[in-house]
Parts: structure tokens; sequence; C-alpha cells
């Protein structure tokens, strides 16, 4: 092999990269958000014992479930605007990526929703707890107990995912990949940097959200 | 020789020693009922005798075999002793008549045939020859313990291990249990076993060995031992557990 | 010229689902037998080698799939090696399931109990016949749903090879809609043929999952 690897050139285009990181940090809160609403809704449909409401929330997650991300991308990028709806690149993103994060993230929920017991909460209410102590307590802080691994999984999947909206011409992290390769020709040192960069953010979210996790779950059990 | 000869055994997990210097021996053909509080060490003991732990120190030899001397064949000291546990540990993937015939195939290299015909006898005798092709999650605690014994004694071991066998048992499934192990008893099986049942300590052991805090505390005749204790520790001990 | 999506169209969308199928399935074997070698890397009792497995993990885990693809397209002509977009799509894909499947499958070994272990060593099983006749065929039984299961990922995720310009039925897909400009269409026959095959994998697997929830 008497390749030059050149990850030199690319040091001009620091600053397009904090961009593009900027902005799948923000990209992925947001959806995050937008995601954890519409799951909420959709996994509070489908425990409702009306099936007027289940069979729909069954549907949306199943269809978005069993369908590729960048094809739903697609069908709200290009589709949409033959129906008279223009979005630019980023809104779509964040579109199609919350209505995608929603369906997995109500599958998250109504595990949650399933872990509370009622017999749980008898025993708070025999133990003199109030009916607003007995929520908190003993409904809630172990539900989320319960969920939260998940969710923190499922938010660094996300970030991952995001990089395929690149592929609309979103401008986060894998896009200004794109972009740079344009300008420098160097496609294997931008991607193998790019991509990289995604493991570096990875890894501290992983960290962040277990020392979260300590925190809140652990050290307060302990004390 | 006796069957078994423990010396000076001391077993530790992490900082904790469990064993704290045990010594003993056994005939062929005792049947030994080995008593104590929860945590004192019982299971521990005889998961060394068996080679499914690794001691500090100290001394075993079963029916002939080294357990404790570097590179020991621990499988042929398996096969000399069989092993019954607490929670039945049946193969679930496989039914009655195949978890008993596997080891003889694998470990005994029976044909088909004679695999299946000692499995076929074995299984009769615990009583459940209507249950061959039965899978363990079709069966009661009883009738899977049954099948363990069976599954166990088919090996013709020389020595018998239980560990408080029925333990884990709805109290009206206690009975068939012990009475299987009772037959084996009669039959002049070397047998050494955990129990919580005093009365059938009383009745079928010859000899009682109650364990505290990691050591042999009393060790004679059975009923002797369980009538007439000679230490403050056995007294209570069995004033706790009949009351 | 613009042109109506037509009877064509679908047949050419039928044609590039083959590839879809096709790199599902390349990634399937080539992932399944890298799997089994990452899985027992993860188990073994040698601190190094569980070390790498988790390193190798971690790094497919915690990288876009799209970035694998194009480092693997980029890459390999570096070394000397020409591919087309099939090959590094197909070996991108491949490590990536490996990954997964390492995951499921060491979580499956591990939870076929220590007790089981213990029962074929107390039977004189020496450690081969343990774990070939008592842990593995429990194992296996335990690993077919999530294992089906990330076939639907897997299927999902041959669209990605889109971007890298290889025809399976997305890059079909975008090439129908620059003929025709009917996205909408087009991309929603696309979602509906993935649907049929993600779908059905999934039925396939929580039928699976019921039927050997049952220990046996
Ligand atoms: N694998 C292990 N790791 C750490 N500690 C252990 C392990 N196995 C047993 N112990 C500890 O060793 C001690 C003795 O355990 P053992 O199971 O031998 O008691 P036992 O007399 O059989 O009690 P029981 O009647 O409850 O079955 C206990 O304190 C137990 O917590
Ligand atoms: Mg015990």
């Amino acid at each position: 092999m008497n390749y030059n690897f050149k990850f030199k050139a690319l040091a001009p285009y620091t600053s397009e990269i904090i961009d593009g990181v900027i902005l799948t940090l923000q990209l992925s809160a947001v959806t995050m958000l937008l995601g954890l609403a519409i799951g909420l809704a959709v996994a509070i449909a489908s425990i409702s014992p009306k099936s007027a409401l289940r069979r729909p929330a069954r549907i949306y997650v199943e269809a978005i479930r069993n369908t590729p991300l960048i094809v739903q991308l697609f069908i709200v990028f290009f589709g949409l605007p033959t129906l008279g709806i223009k979005l630019g690149a980023n809104s779509a993103a964040l579109i199609a990526l919350s209505i995608n994060l929603g369906a997995y993230s109500s599958e998250i929920l109504r595990a949650g929703f399933e872990s509370i017991r009622p017999s749980q909460i008898e025993a708070g209410r025999s133990l003199g707890l109030t009916a607003a102590q007995t929520f908190r307590h003993v409904v809630l802080f172990p539900a989320i107990k319960s969920i939260y691994p998940a969710l923190a999984s499922q938010f660094v999947l996300l970030m991952l995912t995001t990089s395929i909206v690149s592929s609309i011409g979103a401008t986060e992290l894998f896009g200004q990949a794109a972009f740079i390769d344009s300008r420098t020709y160097r496609s294997f040192e931008v991607y193998a940097l790019i991509t990289l960069s995604y493991l570096f953010l990875t890894l501290a979210f992983r960290s962040l959200f277990s020392a979260i996790y300590w925190l809140v779950f652990v050290r307060r059990s302990r004390a | 020789m006796s069957l078994v000869e423990l010396t000076d055994i001391h077993k530790s997990f992490g900082s904790v020693e469990v064993l704290k210097g045990i010594s003993m021996t056994m005939e062929q053909g005792e049947i030994v009922a080995i008593i104590g509080r929860s945590g004192s060490g019982k299971s521990t003991l005889l998961r060394c005798i068996n080679g499914l732990e690794s001691v500090q120190s100290g001394r075993i030899q079963v029916a002939g075999i080294e357990a404790t001397k570097p590179g020991a064949d621990l499988n042929a000291l398996r096969q000399r002793a069989g092993m019954v546990f607490q929670s039945y540990n049946l193969f679930p993937h496989l039914s009655v008549e195949r978890n008993v015939m596997l080891a003889l195939r694998l470990v005994q290299k029976m044909s088909v045939d004679e695999a299946r015909e000692l499995a076929h006898a074995m299984v009769a005798k615990v009583g459940l020859a209507e249950k061959l092709a039965a899978y363990p999650d079709e069966l009661s605690g009883g009738q899977q313990q049954r099948v363990a014994i069976a599954r166990s004694l088919a090996m013709q071991p020389t020595l018998m291990l239980f560990d408080e066998i029925t333990s884990a048992l709805d109290p009206e499934l206690v009975g068939e249990v012990l009475k299987v192990l009772e037959g084996v008893a009669r039959e002049g099986m070397t047998m050494m076993l955990v129990t919580h049942e005093m009365n059938f300590a009383k009745n079928v052991a010859d000899r009682v060995i109650f364990m505290h805090e990691g050591r042999i505390h009393e060790d004679g005749p059975a009923r002797e031992t369980l009538l007439e204790p000679r230490t403050e520790e056995l007294r209570s001990f069995l004033s706790a557990v009949l009351h | 010229m613009i042109r109506e999506f037509s009877l064509n169209d679908l047949v050419f969308m039928l044609e590039a689902l083959r590839w879809t199928v096709g790199l599902a399935i390349i990634a399937t074997i080539g992932g399944g037998a890298l799997g089994i070698i990452v899985a027992v890397l993860r188990v073994v009792a040698f601190k190094p080698a569980n070390w790498l497995a988790i390193g190798y993990i971690n790094l497919v885990q915690g990288t876009p799939l799209l970035g694998q693809l194009f480092v693997f397209f980029f890459g390999l002509p570096l070394f000397g090696i020409q591919v087309d977009a099939w090959v590094a799509a197909s070996l991108s894909l491949s490590i990536y399931a490996s990954a997964f499947f390492g995951e499921i499958w060491r979580g499956s070994l591990q939870s076929v109990s220590q007790r089981q272990w213990e029962a074929g060593a107390a039977l004189g099983l020496n450690y081969w016949q343990r774990l070939t006749h008592v842990v593995l065929p429990q194992a296996l039984r335990i690993s077919i749903a999530p294992t089906v299961g990330f076939l639907v990922q897997l299927v999902k995720n041959t669209s990605l090879a889109a971007l890298i310009g290889f025809i399976e039925l997305t890059r079909a897909s975008q090439i129908i809609t620059a003929a025709t400009f009917a996205p909408l269409p087009v991309y929603t026959t696309a979602a509906a043929l993935y649907f049929i095959i993600c779908f059905s994998l999934s039925q396939f697997s929580q039928r699976l999952e019921r039927r050997f929830h049952v220990t046996r």
C-alpha cells in the first residue's frame, strides 16, 4: 500500500465539523423530546381499552418499525412537497426522525407502564402514603428507573441514526463529511475521522447516562 | 481405605471462610445425614466432595480418587459419586427418558438400546414409568425430583449425594420423594444427605453429622445424636427445627 | 422526459428487491460466522479475548452503519482492493451484523443457568459434552426469536447501501423517482415492499418467541 494518508488536509474544516457536531446534538435532543411526546401519546393509546385508539396506534408502530428510516425520510422530504407541503432538509429530517422514534419509544414506555404493579400501589397506600406520594415514589420513580437504560441506549442509537439524514442534504455531522469530501477529495480520511467522531460522542453519552443513572437511582436508594 | 476421606478441608469464598477444617471418613454402605443451620456450609461440603468447588487446603479422597490432586479426573469421580440438587436441574430440552439416557450414552458409552433399557428400569423404580415421554415442565416438582434421582442412580454410582432434595417441594410432595429415598437406602446404597427432615434422618440414617459455623460440631449414631444431643448448639438447633 | 410511474417500474423495483434480500442473506451468513467468533471470544475464560470482543462490539455499535459503509467503500481501494458497491456493502453489513449476533448469542449462552452446567458435571459429562448436549441446545432455542428479530433490522439497513450506489430497492426507487417525478407513489411502494418482508419476519419471530418461551 503506497497511499499517503493526509488527515492534515482536513484541518481547515474544523469549524465545519464542530458545526456538524452541534447540529447532530441539537437534532438528536429535539428529536428525543418530540419522539418521546409522540411515543407517550401512542403508548397511552396502545394500552387503552378502546380499540378505536389501540388499532391506529398498533398500525403506526408496525408501519414505522417495519420500514427503513431512509424511505420514511424520502417520503417526507420528496413526497410531501407533491402534496404542497414543502420542507427544508433539516425540518424534514426532524419530522421523519421524530415520527420514527415515536414508534420505538412508545414500545419502551409501554413496557414502563406494564412494569407498574397494582399490588405495589396498594402496598404504598396501606403504608399511609398519600395518593401523590404513592404516585411519585411507588409508580413514577420505579417506572422511570426501569425504562431509563432502554431510553438511554435509544438516544445513542438515535444520534448514530441521524447520520442518515445527510442523504437529503441536512448539514449535521455526516452531511459535513460529504461537504468536506467534495472540497478535499480525501474521502477515506474524511469518513474515517467523522465515523470515529461518532464513536467519541457515543462513549461520552454512555458515560454521561450511566453517571446520571448512578446519581439519580443508585446513590439515592443507598442514602 | 474408606470410601470417603476428608482431611482438614478449608474452603473460602473470597475472604469468607465457609469450611474451617473438616475431617471425616465414611464407609461403604453407610447412610449419613448432615444437618445444621442455614449457611453452616452443608451444601458447600457436598459440592467439594463432588468436585464442583475447589478447596484452599486439605485432602479429599472419594472412591479411590484424590479430588484434591492437581489434574484429578473429576469426571471419573463424579461418575462414582452421583449428586441430586435441591432445584432438580433436569435438562428442560430433553424428555424424561432422554434426561436419564444422556450420560449413559455419552459417559458410559452405552448403546441406545442398553441405555434405554436401563433408563426405563430406573424411571420405573421411582414410579414414573408412564412419564417417560414427558418433558420436565410437564411434571410436578416431586416428579421432577424423582426423575433426577433416577438419572443419578442410572449411572450406578458407588455413593450418592443429596442436597436438601425436598426443600423446594410443596409439603404434600415431600412424602413421595422420601419414599423413593428410603427405597434406595434399603438397596444398600451409600448415601450422604443434607436434610431438614429430622424424622427421616432419625429413621433412615445410620449416622448424623451436625455442622455449625463451618465445622463438624457433633458426629454420631443417628438416633442417639438426635435424641440426646451432647452440645448446646445442637440442642437449640433441634428445638428450633422441631417446633 | 418525464413519464408515469408504471408497471415496468414496479417490475424494476421487484428485481431490485432481490438484491435487498440477497444483501441481507449475505450479511446474515457472513455476520453469523463472524458473530459466532465474537460470541466465543466474549465468553472464553481469557481476559484479553474478552476485551478484544468488547472493543469490537463497541466500535461497531458505537459508530453509524452509514459511516462504516463509507469507510469500507473508500478505504478498501486504498489497500489495492478494487471494490464494487456490493462488496463494500456486504462486508460492512456483515461486520455490523456480527456485533449484534455476537451479543445476542452471548446473552443466550449466558442465560442458560449455571446449574445446568453443574447438573451436567455431576453426571460426569466433560466440558465439551456439557456444552454441546446440555447448554447449546437450550441457548439455541432462546436465541432463535431475537436472531430473527434482528434480521428485520438487517433488511431495513440494507437500504443504506443505496447511498454508496448499490442498486437495491431504495436505490431503484431513487432512480425511478428521478425519471417519473412521482416520489410519493414510488417511495410508498418501496415502503410497502419492505413492510411485507419485515412484518413477516417480525411476526415469525414473535411466533417463535411464544413457541420457545416454554423452557423446552
Ligand atoms: N458461590 C458462593 N460465593 C460466595 N459465597 C458463597 C457461595 N456459596 C455459598 N456461599 C456462602 O457460604 C456459606 C455456606 O453456604 P452453604 O450453601 O454451604 O450453606 P448451607 O449450610 O448449605 O445452607 P442452606 O441450609 O441455606 O442451604 C454461606 O454463608 C453462603 O453465603
Ligand atoms: Mg444448602
